[in-house]
């Protein structure tokens, strides 16, 4: 019974592993759950979940699985289609099941037969199910996915999107691993550190201690130097909503990787092009807004500006004065971008859009040219070229 | 001795989850991960789970300069260094120059005792991954003196943070999670009822009223926690303040008195009056 609540977790996007579950069981076998629902779900959570973020997520699925509410379970999946669909691909590429496939007809053959399901699956989700998200913090959460959180208040988009992560993914993603890790990121990343000794003399410096010890006629003379540490400083701004939701968790992974990397590091968000202001948090994105001209005062240039975005959108949201597709803009975002390369030596944009696509949309080209041609793919080697071009 | 269960103490409040969490990581001898709001009491935890359980208690408190070789122990080559130079006997036997670190001591207690390890995250992000045999086996190798440190009993290992650092995945396999979440009313009424017994019903309940609409202030940078209201609550008291005092529907004395204590943060106090002053136009309108 518990394999079977492990699975639906883990298909619900919950990743525990097996070690964890056998924790789960020894605790039940030495009865710290007296045999009550309420005992063994506190339980269960406590072992199979480590992070609230997605304490909501088990709540649901372990709803399912104890209620014995199938539906309820079904609309869960139908709310997260694209995990949903990555673990089907999962499933599908595992040596087993592709002995299954090719006795099914061949992988195009099952392909069509995800891609019903999925549409399926829409329809019973627009047949009235709800869709508010309560997991929504903000889209980033601790471990940056958050599809429920992104998606409020866009259903417009989500369609479009579902449809278009699908064909996307329809073989590429498959075989190549071309998906960025958070590990790959953080040991990309890590070329950045640039070490510096700062704070308190508590290390003992060897050379200098014998250097001196020796002038000194023997006679011990400790010397102490500061420990090395990482003095990279980093401000990330991030491209947020519309047609950046193709790319969100790569960038939530991104960000999460980040956030660990440095001592100082701030993040901004923006909505497809830099303008007068940007935002910490995306539920009050229209509230608290952040002038740009203050956040080029307030960290120096020798913060190294990070960019990530896929810069696809209309020209005119970046030539013109009120080209801005959410508000009037006094000046052109061009104008913004260059106020900010100018306080910035040290700049990059990351784009998330497979290069080749690059040469097609005129938005790309354009913020190509406005970065000086620093920009590059979010790829590992992407991310590498543009690391050496920080330093 | 069979195994206590903690059930909260007189002073701490543990619902019902918490006390599961605990419970488990107790019986399995794991170590348990509290994640949670600072002022929630997650540090306070530990103390109260080493008094109720009548265990010894080892406090490890991380900075972000500590390692977890620190932890373990440490080796003072610097004053081996004096002492040879001074001619001092003990120079010749290198486990006078071994410092124990915190779990070494709580490794060596005579008794099973209860282990903190205090605010994880403000350390390295590698941190927590040195830590990890040591955590699995509760045993460690001293390689000065050659030596296998192996732990008497298994220490009741509970694990702050702060979520300022993401902890590595094979970390979290090893621990049980719990995470205190801000506590409703109801709770409430029961935490600040176990700080101050003889508070008028009266007076308490006008506070959480206007303590949890301060909470729902939007946009205040560090919204006030449960140790804050206990602080808020201590100064209301020695104060001697009424609580119609409290009342806010009265548009003169709209600022809850004394709110410095709940609110930390300027632009929050400043924030906060600019509202309980648009808020009196609108009244006196």
């Amino acid at each position: 019974m518990l394999t079977k609540f492990f699975f639906m977790l883990r298909e619900g996007g919950l990743k525990p592993s097996i070690t964890e579950l056998l924790t789960l069981l020894e605790a039940m076998r030495s009865g710290v759950a007296q045999q009550n629902v309420d005992d063994f779900y506190y339980l269960a959570r406590s072992c199979l979940v480590k992070d609230e973020s997605k304490f909501d997520r088990f709540d649901k699925i372990f709803a399912a699985h104890f209620d014995g509410i199938e539906e309820g379970f079904k609309a869960l999946v139908a709310e997260v289609p694209e995990e949903w669909l990555r673990q089907q691909a999962e499933l599908v590429l595992s040596e087993e099941e592709r002995a299954e496939i090719e006795a099914l007809g061949g992988f195009e053959k099952l392909m069509e037969a995800l891609r019903e399901r999925l549409e399926e699956q829409e329809g019973r989700h627009e047949g009235g199910n709800k869709w508010i998200g309560t997991a929504g913090t903000s889209p980033f959460g601790a471990y940056g996915y958050n599809p429920e959180g992104v998606r409020i208040g866009q259903q417009g988009s989500r369609h479009r999107r579902a449809i278009k992560v699908w064909d996307r993914r329809e073989y590429r993603n498959l075989d190549d691993k071309l998906e960025l890790g958070t590990r790959n990121i953080k040991i990309a990343l890590r070329r950045l550190r640039k070490f510096a000794r700062e704070g308190a003399a508590d290390q003992l410096d060897l050379e200098d201690t014998i250097d001196k010890t020796a002038r000194n006629a023997g006679i011990l003379d400790i010397r102490m130097v500061p420990e090395r540490h990482n003095a990279i400083k980093v401000l990330l701004c991030l491209d947020i909503g519309g047609s950046m939701d193709d790319h969100v968790r790569i960038c939530a992974e991104m960000f999460s990787a980040a956030k660990s990397e440095f001592k100082h590091l701030e993040y901004f968000y923006f909505h497809n092009f830099v303008y007068e202001s940007m935002w910490k948090d995306n539920r009050r994105r229209h509230t608290e807004r952040i002038p740009t001209t203050e956040i080029a005062h307030k960290y120096g240039p020798d913060y190294k500006l990070v960019f990530v975005g896929d810069a696809t959108m209309s020209p005119y949201e970046i030539v013109y004065a009120g080209g801005s597709v959410e508000h009037w803009n006094e000046e052109p975002g061009a104008a913004w971008i260059k106020r900010l390369l100018n306080t910035y030596p040290k700049a990059i944009w990351l784009n998330p859009e497979p290069e080749h696509r690059w040469e097609y949309t005129p938005s790309i080209k354009l913020t190509r040219e406005l970065m000086g041609d620093r920009m590059y793919p979010l790829t590992i080697s992407g991310l590498d070229e543009g690391i050496k071009r920080l330093q | 001795m069979a195994n206590k269960k903690f059930k909260g103490t007189s002073s701490y409040v543990a619902t019902d989850d918490l006390m599961m969490a605990v419970n488990a990581a107790v019986t399995l001898e794991r170590p348990i991960l509290i994640k949670g709001e600072p002022g929630t009491g997650k540090t306070q935890l530990a103390i109260e789970v080493a008094r109720a359980l009548d265990r010894p208690l080892h406090e490890w408190h991380i900075k972000s300069t500590t390692k977890a070789q620190q932890g373990l122990y440490d080796y003072d080559a610097v004053a081996r260094l004096r002492d040879s130079q001074l001619g001092d006997d003990r120079v010749h036997n290198i486990a006078n120059y071994i410092v124990r670190g915190k779990i070494w001591e709580a490794f060596a207690s005579d008794e099973k005792p209860v282990l903190l390890i205090d605010e994880i995250d403000k350390a390295d992000i590698e941190f927590p991954n040195d830590l990890l045999l040591e955590l699995d086996r509760m045993e460690f190798y001293v390689y000065e003196t050659k030596r296998l440190v192996k732990a008497r009993h298994r220490p009741i290992i509970i694990i702050t943070s702060n979520n300022e650092k993401e902890l590595p995945d094979a970390f979290l396999r090893r621990c049980f999670f719990h995470y205190i979440k801000f506590p409703d009313k109801e709770t409430m009424h029961r935490i600040v009822d176990v700080h101050f017994p003889n508070l008028k019903k009266t007076l308490l309940r006008e506070a959480l009223e206007a303590f949890y609409k301060i909470r729902d202030v939007p946009g205040l940078k560090k919204k006030p926690s449960t140790s804050e209201l206990l602080d808020w609550i201590k100064l209301l008291l020695a104060e001697d303040i009424p609580p119609e005092a409290l009342r806010s529907e009265d548009s003169r004395n709209a600022v809850p008195p004394l709110y410095g204590a709940l609110l930390k943060n300027e632009q929050d106090v400043h924030l906060f009056e600019q509202l309980v002053f648009l808020d009196r136009r609108m009244h006196t309108r």
